[in-house]
């Protein structure tokens, strides 16, 4: 079997551009659309979801030895459910608001696709370094699709970013963005954005490769 | 599942199937509690706080205050019981009653809306409010929390009763912006009618509920000592 | 128990602030099942008997959770009895209608991921709702859900058969659809008040 030599900052940064869990694998998109109405509501989830998916990375390839082939599901839920309850009351402790305004859906990373996805494919066979990295890359990957979701919501939907007024008060806010609707626009329009530069990106390297005989 | 061929595993034993379970099991509950306790004290502060300031916010002449429940044959007693709708009385400088503060919730437009309205047992009136918890639109209905013209609405919200004090004489609702005529009429805001008319059913539903009982037995508790601090 | 009558309840979850369009649960399934019709119906059937269980057994478990003073077991709780309903939803399914079974391939368990599942369950507990209550709400959430994906999947079919931009085609065009289709749902606001 062909080892494949995937540098250690390859496992970091593959989650960022090439397979980001939002816009390529089309991961976790119920909370990048729910929360994304505002910024900092889209970072906060995203750090969160980053906590949840680095401990559970962490916990299932340490013990991925332990536990057999037909518990893994469970034990894998078990382990998500336990982090992401861990974080539902640090994020109380830490901000009676914050928690508010996210609601019921810090509970739902619990059924994030992203975080069970990436402990069955990738930290349940691989070193912890390794799954360490891989979490934490495409934790910040769906960290910045949040954010860029986000950001565009709530600057043309509220007028501001993070809370602070950009315009002044004749901005005529563009109010669908911060409806459901506008969560399915921006996205829509981000995912062709990125689909449009991957292509440039095959067509680059297909000219390369036919230049080079 | 099963794997044909050279990479089929032999079958797990039972013994490290119960291993596994139980281990996990263990070490989640022991994650969850953990964290539970750490931040019990913490999350209970908060919630304290914040509560606390939304009461001096709603009702500023409060110096002291005690949460106060329902009895079963509808009178009232003081409670510690933790409620996610406490209800309190508060009292001024000398330990006189000056009015009620409830906390209700009903559903908006996009999910539940948790509110806290101070009652004057002089006034007969809703003199307070503030919306303590709301998921409403940005920028549409979350217009009840902040808008002027409609926080003025409860400068002073009729909520007088029947004469046998046992509902509200003029049920509180909610009415087209600019549409205002009687004192216990809330001047709705146009573009949030749905936000704003649930908060004159929230508002009208609790006042039914507790207006006439804090009326009746505020007589009871007119007087409180001040806590020696 | 929340004041909500059984109607409004219903009315909310099915049209007013469906799950898919509004509150934007279940979209994996949702995006990846509607290409076709008769998947997205079976899909919704499935998921709408999966709810009424998970809600009935989440009223349950919220009532044991409150009598030992546990909430922070809810998550944990409410996504084991969610994936074991499943389990057995699927095992119902490959003995009564095993065609069925095989064209759902691997969005069946992908049921136990389905957000809208313990979101039903979470928002259900929140809002505090009473048994009754929360049985309409588990049938309206379903009711909403199923005919979420049949419009999609319908408008999805035609579009397989239009001239779409290759950069469009797909998820992108999926996405504009549900856009268009959220706000027209949103015209169901203030019915059933």
């Amino acid at each position: 079997m062909l080892g494949k030599e995937i540098s250690t900052t390859d496992e970091f940064v593959k989650g960022l551009w090439r397979d980001n869990p939002v816009f390529v694998q089309v991961l976790g998109m119920c909370p990048a659309l729910a929360v994304s109405n505002t910024a900092i509501n889209a970072l906060t989830m995203g750090l969160a979801t980053t906590f949840v998916l680095l401990m559970s990375g962490i916990c299932v390839s340490a013990l991925r030895n332990f536990i057999p082939r037909e518990a893994r599901i469970v034990s894998f839920i078990c382990i998500i459910a336990s982090f992401v309850t861990a974080v539902d009351y640090l994020i109380m402790a830490i901000s009676l608001e914050l928690h508010r305004s996210l609601g019921a859906f810090i509970a739902l990373i619990v059924v994030n696709c992203l975080i069970l996805g990436r402990a069955e494919a990738f930290a349940s066979k691989n070193t912890l370094g390794r799954s360490v990295l891989d979490a934490l890359g495409m934790g910040v990957g769906f960290t910045v699709a949040l954010l860029w979701i986000g950001v565009v919501r709530e600057i043309l939907g509220s007028g501001s970013l993070f809370g602070v007024n950009l315009f002044p008060d004749t901005f005529q806010t563009w109010t669908v963005m911060v409806l459901p609707s506008g969560g399915f626009f921006a996205m829509a329009m981000w995912l062709l954005l990125v689909n449009r530069l991957k292509q440039k990106e095959t067509e680059a390297e297909k000219q390369i490769q036919e230049a080079t005989p | 599942m099963n794997i044909p061929g050279p990479l089929q595993q032999p079958p797990t034993s039972a013994w490290s199937m119960y291993r596994a379970i139980v281990g996990i099991g263990a070490l989640c509950a022991l994650l969850i509690v953990t964290v539970y306790e750490t931040t019990a004290d913490r999350i209970r502060e908060n919630q304290e706080k914040f509560l606390a300031r939304a009461i001096s916010e709603v009702l500023p002449e409060a110096q002291s205050t005690i949460a106060v429940a329902l009895t079963d044959d509808g009178g009232l007693k003081e409670s510690v019981e933790a409620t996610t709708l406490p209800v309190f009385l508060g009292y001024g400088a000398e330990g006189k009653l000056v009015g009620a503060v409830v906390t209700a919730q009903g559903m908006g437009y996009q999910d539940n809306i948790r509110v806290l309205y101070a009652y004057s047992f002089e006034l007969d009136a809703i003199v307070g409010f503030k919306v303590l918890d709301s998921k409403e639109t940005p920028g549409l209905g979350d217009k009840i929390e902040k808008e002027p013209h409609f926080l003025a609405n409860f400068e002073r919200l009729d909520a007088t009763l029947t004469m046998d004090n046992d509902a509200l004489l003029n049920p509180i609702v909610t009415v087209k912006q600019g549409q205002k005529t009687e004192a216990w009429q809330l001047d709705g805001i146009t573009g949030a009618t749905i936000t704003s008319d649930a908060i004159g059913k929230i508002l009208n539903a609790s006042a039914n509920t507790w207006v006439p009982v804090l009326k009746q037995n505020s007589q009871a508790f007119s007087r409180r000592e001040p806590a020696e601090d | 128990m929340s004041d909500a009558s059984h109607w409004s309840v219903f009315v909310n979850a099915a049209l007013v602030n469906n799950f898919v369009l509004a509150y934007f649960l279940g979209i994996c399934p949702f995006f990846g099942i509607s290409a076709q019709l008769e998947t997205a119906v079976r899909m919704g059937g499935a998921v709408s008997f999966v709810m009424l269980v998970a809600s009935v057994c989440a009223y349950s478990i919220n009532l044991l959770l409150d009598a030992v003073n546990a909430p922070y077991l809810r998550i944990i709780s409410y996504i084991l009895v969610i994936a074991s309903t499943v389990q057995l939803v699927e095992m119902l399914m490959r003995k009564l209608s095993p065609t069925t079974f095989r064209a759902m391939g691997i969005y069946l368990p992908l049921i136990t991921t389905n957000c809208a599942i313990l979101g039903l369950a979470l928002f259900q507990t929140n809002r505090e709702y009473g048994f009754t209550q929360a049985i309409v709400y588990a049938l309206g959430a379903g009711a909403g859900f199923a005919l979420a994906l049949v419009l999609m999947a319908g408008v999805r079919e035609k579009l397989d058969l239009a001239e779409v931009p290759e950069l469009v085609k797909g998820t992108a065009a999926a996405l504009i659809v549900a856009g268009i289709l959220s706000m027209g749902f949103m015209g169901f606001a203030g019915l059933g008040r």
